[in-house]
């Protein structure tokens, strides 16, 4: 098969989870990375390693283990700096998971009435939710961009969705149910044309794409570490300086001031200004080391890993009778996550059978109730790869469902 | 995990041929559930009326959109509680509550629970105990917002 890691035996090995073997005495087939990736045993081995020899408090702690603590803490600002093609390091600021970057965004972003912000109908509700309560409490205007009907975004009526006073353009840069690629870029020129900022939600995107925040010219760039083999509990956003130098601060308290008096405090500078508090050093230092594997291996050779699996896994959903793929059917235009419907069988129960096969899959609305209900499902089957995916698990997953369909009898 | 100790028959039976399913008229009190994890829904009516002996559950209907447990259950709680006295369907409702949440552990009584036995094996599946418990729980809201309202007259 084309396009497939060279080494995917040796990459297999470095996550020692995928050694697991379930109940039944099944051997786990991981296919819900688009939910939280696998991690490697040196992302486990760099969190222990921090725990065990280096722990400390950074910024505050005057002594040897808070200067090392500080510096490995700071590395892995620089690493993500350097993944995101970012211009300055000041710019990443590092929160708890994509979901606070992005209520980060929209809770400090000055917005009135009058004022519009447009989001999509293939957003995660983290991209959703955030915008609804900021425009609600802004007396701004909540727009959104449709869907056509083979899961890409509808730019028909861009002109009329991206009229100047629009102050917000926020999308996501991969689909995590459609598994579609949108055209970042050009949505972020058009936005900028009428002087609005664009917030990009990479989180599905940072694992498999190349990310290049100034190629792209987004503005404000967020992910979530827990998919790119980090830990949970830590997330990114990367802003330009010169607008999250104007934001006021989101969270108030320790580290992210320059001082306080009892009459009034003044704020740090930039990254700090957004750090309030003791931060998760043990999982920035975790997914520095997640960006420098998955960086080592390359993400053009994931990516292009990603669209072999993605490809033949929606060559064998084909062969199997009364499935619908939902979103693009071209695995080019893609993402490592392909949703789908089996008819006659609830996806709970579908991700029940291939449980009882060792097969992890999600099952549900996969947090995007609007792209769900623009394609007339309530719930869909999700399989998603990644860069230890193998074809074999595939083979297993499709066995897996006409397994299903004979236990239902459909 | 055992999967035929989850779908037993009588399960795939209900949700195959759910009884009672389909909204009807007359009702007193109509909720809509959700299950916000996995986006599963019930809209629910009851219809109860008030006599000599007490309250009685007259018909129960329901619309329900989700998997094969918690459509089983829709089934299920109907053919149970539908025609009881209101207090005795309630005491029900705690049973199979009490079933779906002893984690396999709970021996379960046919006398109250008839079909809904059948249920036994969800316990041991906690991802799945929501689903059966859905429309059991949208049965006591809407019975207990009825008898708030101090209805039926
Ligand atoms: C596209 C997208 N955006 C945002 C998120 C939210 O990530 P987190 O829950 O880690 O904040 C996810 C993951 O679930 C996602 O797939």
């Amino acid at each position: 098969m084309n396009g497939l890691l060279p080494d995917l035996d040796v990459i297999r090995k470095d996550f020692p989870i995928l050694e697991r073997v379930l109940d039944g005495g099944h051997r786990l087939v991981y296919l819900d990375s688009a939910n939280t990736s696998q991690k490697p045993q040196v992302v486990i081995d760099a969190m222990v390693d921090h725990l065990e020899r280096h722990n400390a408090n950074i910024s505050r702690a005057m002594h040897q283990l808070g200067a090392e603590s500080t510096e490995a803490f700071e590395a892995a600002r620089d690493t993500v700096a350097r993944f995101l093609n970012a211009p300055s390091r000041d710019e990443v600021i590092f929160t708890k998971n994509a979901t606070e970057a992005l209520n980060l965004v929209a809770r400090t972003f000055p917005l009135g009435p009058g004022d519009r912000v447009v989001i999509t109908e293939m957003e995660h509700h983290s991209n959703i939710v955030p915008w609804q309560l900021a425009t609600e409490r802004s007396g701004a205007e909540l727009r959104w961009f449709g869907l056509t009907d083979d899961g890409e975004l509808d730019l028909s009526n861009i002109d009329e969705l991206l009229v100047p006073g629009t102050k917000v353009v926020a999308l996501t840069w991969v689909s995590n149910m459609l598994g579609t690629i949108n055209p970042v870029a050009e949505i972020a020129r058009r936005a900028h044309e009428i002087g609005a900022v664009v917030v990009l939600d990479a989180s599905q995107a940072a694992p498999q794409l190349p990310v290049d925040v100034q190629a792209v010219d987004a503005d404000f760039v967020v992910f979530t570490g827990h998919k790119v083999t980090g830990p949970t509990g830590i997330g990114v956003l990367w802003g330009k300086a010169e607008l999250l130098n104007a934001l006021p601060p989101f969270l108030g308290g320790g580290e992210m001031i320059a001082t306080v008096t009892m009459e009034k405090s003044t704020w740090a500078p930039i990254p700090s200004k957004f750090e309030a508090g003791t931060p998760p050093i043990t999982e920035a230092i975790g997914l520095g080391a997640a960006i420098e594997y998955i960086s080592h291996v390359g993400l053009d050779a994931i990516h292009a890993h990603e669209q072999a699996i993605t490809g033949y896994l929606l060559e064998g959903l084909a062969t199997v009778g009364g499935v619908r793929v939902l979103g693009p059917l071209d695995a080019s235009k893609r993402g490592g996550a392909v949703a789908f419907e089996l008819a006659g069988v609830h996806p709970h129960d579908i991700a029940q059978l291939l449980d009882s096969r060792g097969i992890a899959v999600r099952a549900g609305h996969h947090c995007a109730k609007p792209a769900h209900k623009r394609f007339g499902v309530q719930a869909s089957t999700r399989a998603s790869s990644y860069l230890y995916t193998t074809p074999a698990e595939i083979d297993a997953l499709i066995d897996g469902l006409e397994y299903t369909k004979n236990y239902f009898k459909v | 995990m055992d999967l035929d100790s989850l779908y037993q028959e009588i399960i795939l039976d209900h949700y195959r041929s759910p009884h009672h399913a389909g909204l009807r008229d007359p009702f007193e009190a109509e909720v809509h559930h959700v299950n916000p994890t996995c986006g599963d829904e019930v809209t629910l009516r009851v219809h109860l009326e008030d006599t000599p002996a007490g309250t009685v559950v007259r018909d129960v209907s329901y619309d329900a959109e989700g998997c094969s447990i918690s459509q089983a259950s829709a089934s299920v709680m109907a053919d149970l509680v539908i025609g009881q006295d209101l207090d005795v369907a309630l005491s029900k409702h705690e049973a199979f509550l009490t079933l779906m949440q002893g984690k396999g552990q709970v021996e379960p009584d046919e006398d109250v629970l008839e079909d809904g036995i059948a249920f036994a094996g969800v316990a041991k599946f906690p991802a799945r105990v929501k689903c059966a418990l859905l429309s059991w729980m949208a049965f006591k809201d809407a019975a207990l917002q009825v008898r708030a309202q101090g209805e039926p007259a």
